[in-house]
C-alpha cells in the first residue's frame, strides 16, 4: 500500500549510514500513515539541527523554523487552527538548549501538539559539541576533559510540570516506538516523545550497543497515573526505562481555554472583521 | 489677588506622586472638557515606579484642535509635597498655582500667583487622601464650565465596581472641589474663556495604545502574542480587553523569541498577527524578524521607543530605534517601516501594515514612542469602520508550491488545509517548494526574488504629510509623534516661506524625497535622539544633507515653544 506521506522526490538524505535518524523516519512514515492522518491536516514544525530536517523527507506541510523555536510556532499554528495534527520534530540540542525555555513554557500551556525530540545526547549538525543531555565525561572536540554539568532530564522536568503525556521511546525498536507514537499523537494536550538515538558520527559513548545494554522497558506494573511513581522512574539512570511514563488529562488543552473558540470552531483563516463591532466599539468609546 | 483672564488655549499641569489617580484625573477630565465643548490634549509623563516619585500630567484645553505638548503652564496644581520642584523652568510668573499650602514650596509663596485650598484639611474630614484626585477633578470641572450633574455623572460611571462608601466619598470629594471653585470664581479672582465647538462633543478621546489596538483590528489582528514592556504594552492590554468581541487570541510568551515565532506560527495557518515590543524586546526578536523574510512571512511588528541603550529610561520617550528597525535581522530582505505621526495616522498605518504585510509577504514595523502612546487627544473617527482588511492567500492545488517564482517576486501565498497543496515554508535557503537547497542558482534567483518585491513595495510609499507654506525657502523635515508639536510651531511662526514635511513612512523612502527637499534654500530635521538616525538616512539615500538639526534626548518629548524656538534660531543663522 502506498503511503501519501512517503517523500514525492528521490531526495537526498543528509544523514550518515547507520544513523538513528533514519529508524526514527521510518518509524514516523509508518505511524502517520497507520493512523490515516489526511496528508492536508498535517503540520510538521521543526527547528534547526539534523534531527529538524526530517520533515524535509516527510510529504507533508511543514514550517522548518529556527533553531530552538519550533514549540512557540507549533503553538500558533494549532491555535489559529485546531484542526490541524500539529508535531514537532526536532534534535535535543534545540528542544532543550536553543529552546529550553520554549520547552518549559510549551509544557505549561498545553497545547494539543506532539513533540518528538531525537536525543542523541550530541550536537550533530554542528560536529559533535555536547548536548543539554550529554553524560557527564562525555568527551568532545569542546569538552575536551569531558562534561561536567548536570545532565538536563526532560522527563523529570515534564512530569514535574504535570505535562499532558511523557514517554520514552528508542529509535532502534520500531515496533514500541510506532505503538508509544501513536497513542501521543491521539492524546489530547502536550505529548512529550523524547527518543534514544544513536548519532553513529559523533557519540561514541551512547552506541547502538550501550542503549540496549542500559534501557528496560516499563511493565504493565507501571501506573502512568501516578505521579510519584513517574517521576521516581524519570530520575532513574542506572538503566533507562522505556515507554510512556506519566498521562494526565485534568488540564485543558490550551485551544480550549481560547475565548475564540467558545462560539465557532471555525479556523482562523476563514474568519472576518466584524465591522458592526468595530461600529459599536467606537461608539462606546466615545460615550467613556 | 486681581482676576486672572484666560483665553481659548489653557495648559493645566497636575503633579502627585504615583499612586495618586493622576490618570483618572486627566481621563475624566478630558471627558468632561469634550462634552463641555472643548478641545482637549493630554500627556502624562510618570518614573518607573508604582509608588512615591513624581509624576504629571498636562492638560491641554483649547477652542481650537490641539494636539501636542507645550511648556507652558497656566495653572499648576501640586497634589503633595515635592510636586514642584521639577517644573521650576516651566512655572512662570504667569502660571497660576492652586494647591494647599504645604505643597507649595517657599520660594514661590510671595512673588507668584496662588490661589491656596486647603486640600489636606479637607482631606481629613472626608476620611483619607484617596479621594484627592476626586476633589480635583471637582474643582477644575467647574472651571472648565462643567455642570455639576455631568461631573457626578462621570465620577458614579468611573467608581461603579466600587462599593457604596467609596463611591459616596468620591462623590462628596467631587462636590466639594466643585463648591471650591464656586467660591474662588464667586469671588471674581478667576476668569476662564474658551469659546466652545459643538461638533468635539461627538469626538473621540484616544490614546496613542488605542489608536495602534485599532488600528489592528480593523486591519483584521486575530492574534497577538508579547512580553509586556514599557511602552508598548497598552496596545496588548487593549487587545486583550477587545479580544472576545472581536476574535483575537492573545497570549503572553514567555519571552520575545517566542512572542515573534507564534506570530509567525499564526500567519503560516492563516491568522493574522502582531507582536508589540520596545526596543530591548525587539532585539530578542532580530532572528525570528529575519526568518519573516526567509519564509516570506507577513508580520507585523509595533516597537513603541524609549530611551536605550539597554533599559535605558523605560517610561521615557525617545526615537532612537529607527536605525535598528532598519537594519535589524540578518541578510537581505525587505521591509517596511511606519511611524504614525497623529493618533489618526496610528489607526490607518496599523490597518495599512496589516493589508501591506499580507500583499507583499514581508514583515511590518511600526515605530511609536512613550510620547505617542501615552498622550491623547480629541478626534472625531473618520470613517474607520470602513477600512477593509485585506486576505491575500490562495486556495491551493496540487501542483501548489510556495516559492513559485513570478515576475514581481511575489508568489501566491498557501496556507495548510485551505485547498489541495502541500505547504513548505524553511528558513534554509529552499527551492521553489519549499526544500532545502544549497544549489547556487537556486540561491541566487532566490535572493533576487526577495529583493524584487521592493520594487513593487515602492509603488506604495507614502508621500510625507506637508504643512505650512507651498512656495518655501525653508523645509523642516520630522518624522513619527514629532509631527504635531512640529507642525503647530511652524503655524504659530507663520511665516509664508517655511513648509514641514512629516514622514509617516521611513522605510523605504518616499521616491519624491530629493524633490520636495532640494528646492529649499535651508534643510531642517527634527528628531527625538542624538545623532540624526532619520536625516543620515535621507543623505544616504538622496546625498540631500540638513544645514541645521534639531535633536532632544533627555527623555522628555519636543514642546511647542522648544520648536518654536530652535526653527527661529536656525533661521536668524543666516
Ligand atoms: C541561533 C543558532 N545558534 C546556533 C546554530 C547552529 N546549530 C545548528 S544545529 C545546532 C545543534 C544541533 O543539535 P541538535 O539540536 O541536538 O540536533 P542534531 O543535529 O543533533 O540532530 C546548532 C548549535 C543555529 N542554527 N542557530
Ligand atoms: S551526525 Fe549523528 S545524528 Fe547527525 S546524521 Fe550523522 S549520525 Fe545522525
Amino acid at each position: 500500500m502506498s503511503n501519501v506521506f512517503e517523500p514525492e522526490v528521490d531526495t537526498d538524505i543528509a544523514w550518515c549510514p547507520g544513523c538513528g535518524n533514519f529508524s526514527i523516519h521510518q518509524i514516523l512514515l509508518k505511524t502517520l500513515s497507520e493512523l490515516k492522518i489526511k496528508q492536508q491536516k498535517l503540520v510538521l514544525v521543526s527547528g534547526i539541527g539534523q534531527a529538524a530536517k526530517t520533515p524535509q523527507y516527510i510529504n507533508s506541510n511543514y514550517f522548518n523554523g529556527l533553531h530552538g523555536r519550533a514549540l512557540p510556532v507549533a503553538t500558533a499554528v494549532k491555535s489559529c487552527n485546531p484542526e490541524l495534527t500539529v508535531i514537532a520534530i526536532s534534535g535535543d540540542g534545540c528542544v532543550y538548549g536553543e529552546g529550553g525555555n520554549h520547552f518549559i513554557h510549551a509544557i505549561r500551556r498545553n497545547p494539543d501538539i506532539t513533540c518528538i525530540v531525537h536525543n542523541n545526547m550530541v550536537y550533530g549538525l554542528t560536529k559533535g559539541q555536547a548536548s543539554p543531555t550529554s553524560r557527564k565525561g562525555f568527551i568532545s572536540s569542546l569538552q575536551i576533559s569531558g562534561v561536567y554539568s548536570e545532565p538536563f532530564n526532560p522527563l523529570a522536568v515534564a512530569i514535574s510540570l504535570n505535562a499532558s503525556f511523557v514517554a520514552r521511546a528508542y529509535s532502534a525498536d520500531e515496533k514500541q516506538t510506532i505503538e508509544v507514537l501513536k497513542i501521543a499523537i491521539k492524546h489530547r494536550g502536550f505529548s512529550l516523545v523524547d527518543i534514544f538515538q544513536p548519532c553513529v558520527s559523533f557519540n561514541k559513548l551512547n552506541t547502538y550497543k550501550w542503549y540496549k545494554e542500559n534501557t528496560y522497558y516499563l511493565d504493565d506494573s507501571h501506573d502512568p497515573g501516578n505521579k510519584v511513581e513517574a517521576f521516581k522512574k524519570a530520575v532513574e539512570n542506572e538503566k533507562y526505562p522505556l515507554g510512556i511514563f506519566y498521562t494526565n488529562t485534568d488540564n485543558l488543552p490550551f485551544e480550549k481555554h481560547l475565548p475564540v473558540y467558545k462560539d465557532s470552531n471555525e479556523p482562523m483563516y476563514k474568519r472576518n472583521v466584524d465591522s458592526d463591532k468595530l461600529a459599536e466599539l467606537m461608539k462606546n468609546m466615545k460615550k467613556n | 489677588m486681581n482676576s486672572i483672564q484666560l483665553n481659548n488655549d489653557m495648559s493645566i499641569v497636575i503633579s502627585g506622586e504615583a499612586g495618586q489617580g493622576l490618570q483618572s484625573i486627566e481621563q475624566i477630565m478630558s471627558n468632561l472638557a469634550i462634552s463641555s465643548g472643548y478641545n482637549v490634549f493630554t500627556y502624562s509623563e510618570f518614573m518607573s515606579r508604582i509608588r512615591g516619585g513624581n509624576n504629571s500630567t498636562e492638560i491641554r484645553i483649547s477652542s481650537k484642535r490641539i494636539t501636542s505638548y507645550v511648556d507652558r503652564i497656566d495653572i499648576f496644581i501640586p497634589m503633595c509635597k515635592g510636586a514642584m520642584f521639577r517644573f521650576k523652568g516651566r512655572i512662570a510668573k504667569e502660571t497660576i498655582i492652586i494647591g494647599d499650602v504645604s505643597h507649595i514650596d517657599e520660594m514661590y509663596k510671595d512673588a507668584y500667583r496662588i490661589i491656596y485650598i486647603p486640600l489636606l484639611k479637607i482631606m481629613k474630614e472626608l476620611g483619607g487622601n484617596t479621594y484627592i484626585n476626586s476633589l480635583i477633578i471637582g474643582f477644575i470641572s467647574n472651571l472648565l464650565g462643567s455642570t455639576f450633574d455631568s461631573a457626578i455623572k462621570t465620577i458614579e460611571k468611573r467608581f461603579k465596581n466600587f462599593g457604596e462608601e467609596i463611591i459616596n466619598n468620591n462623590m462628596e470629594a467631587v462636590k466639594t472641589g466643585f463648591e471650591l471653585s464656586c467660591e474662588i470664581i464667586e469671588a471674581d479672582k478667576f476668569c476662564i474663556q474658551i469659546e466652545k465647538t459643538e461638533d468635539v462633543k461627538n469626538n473621540l478621546i484616544l490614546y496613542g495604545y488605542e489608536a495602534i489596538g485599532l488600528g489592528a483590528i480593523a486591519g483584521g489582528c486575530n492574534f497577538i502574542s508579547s512580553y509586556p514592556m514599557s511602552p508598548s504594552t497598552g496596545v496588548f492590554t487593549f487587545l486583550a480587553k477587545n479580544a472576545e468581541t472581536f476574535g483575537i487570541i492573545v497570549e503572553q510568551a514567555e519571552d520575545e523569541i517566542s512572542a515573534i515565532n507564534m506570530g509567525l506560527g499564526a500567519w503560516y495557518a492563516g491568522g493574522r498577527a502582531m507582536v508589540t515590543t520596545s526596543g530591548g524586546g525587539f532585539a530578542l526578536m532580530a532572528e525570528a524578524l529575519s526568518l519573516a523574510g526567509a519564509i516570506e512571512s507577513p508580520m507585523v511588528i509595533h516597537i513603541g521607543q524609549r530611551p536605550g541603550p539597554a533599559t535605558g529610561m523605560p517610561t521615557r520617550t525617545e526615537q532612537g530605534d529607527f536605525l535598528t528597525a532598519l537594519y535589524s535581522g540578518h541578510g537581505e530582505f525587505p521591509r517596511i517601516i511606519f511611524a504614525p505621526g497623529d493618533k489618526e495616522d496610528g489607526i490607518r498605518l496599523t490597518h495599512q501594515a496589516f493589508n501591506m504585510a499580507d500583499k507583499f509577504q514581508t514583515p511590518v514595523i511600526i515605530l511609536t514612542d512613550q510620547y505617542f502612546m501615552d498622550s491623547s487627544n480629541n478626534m472625531n473617527d473618520f470613517g474607520i469602520t470602513g477600512l477593509k482588511a485585506e486576505k491575500y492567500f490562495e486556495i491551493t492545488d496540487d501542483k501548489y508550491a510556495r516559492y513559485k517564482f513570478m515576475g514581481n517576486g511575489i508568489s501566491p501565498r498557501g496556507i495548510p488545509d485551505h485547498g489541495r497543496g502541500i505547504v513548505r515554508v524553511d528558513s534554509d535557503e529552499h527551492d521553489e517548494n519549499g526544500y532545502l537547497t544549497e544549489d547556487f542558482n537556486v540561491r541566487k534567483n532566490m535572493v533576487n526574488k526577495r529583493i524584487k518585491k521592493m520594487e513593487s513595495i515602492k509603488q506604495e510609499t507614502i508621500p510625507p504629510a506637508q504643512s505650512g507654506s507651498n512656495h518655501y525657502k525653508y523645509a523642516v523635515v520630522c518624522w513619527g509623534s514629532v509631527r504635531n508639536t512640529a507642525e503647530e510651531a511652524i503655524a504659530a511662526i507663520a511665516r509664508n516661506d517655511i513648509a514641514c514635511f512629516s514622514f509617516t513612512q521611513l522605510y523605504p523612502l518616499y521616491n519624491g524625497t530629493a524633490d520636495l527637499l532640494k528646492s529649499a534654500e535651508k534643510l531642517i530635521i527634527i528628531e527625538n535622539n542624538a545623532t540624526s538616525q532619520f536625516g543620515t538616512f535621507i543623505k544616504q539615500e538622496t546625498g540631500i544633507e540638513f544645514d541645521h538639526k534639531i535633536l532632544k534626548y533627555n527623555g522628555m518629548p519636543f514642546s511647542v515653544e522648544e520648536i518654536t524656538a530652535e526653527i527661529n534660531k536656525a533661521l536668524l543663522k543666516e
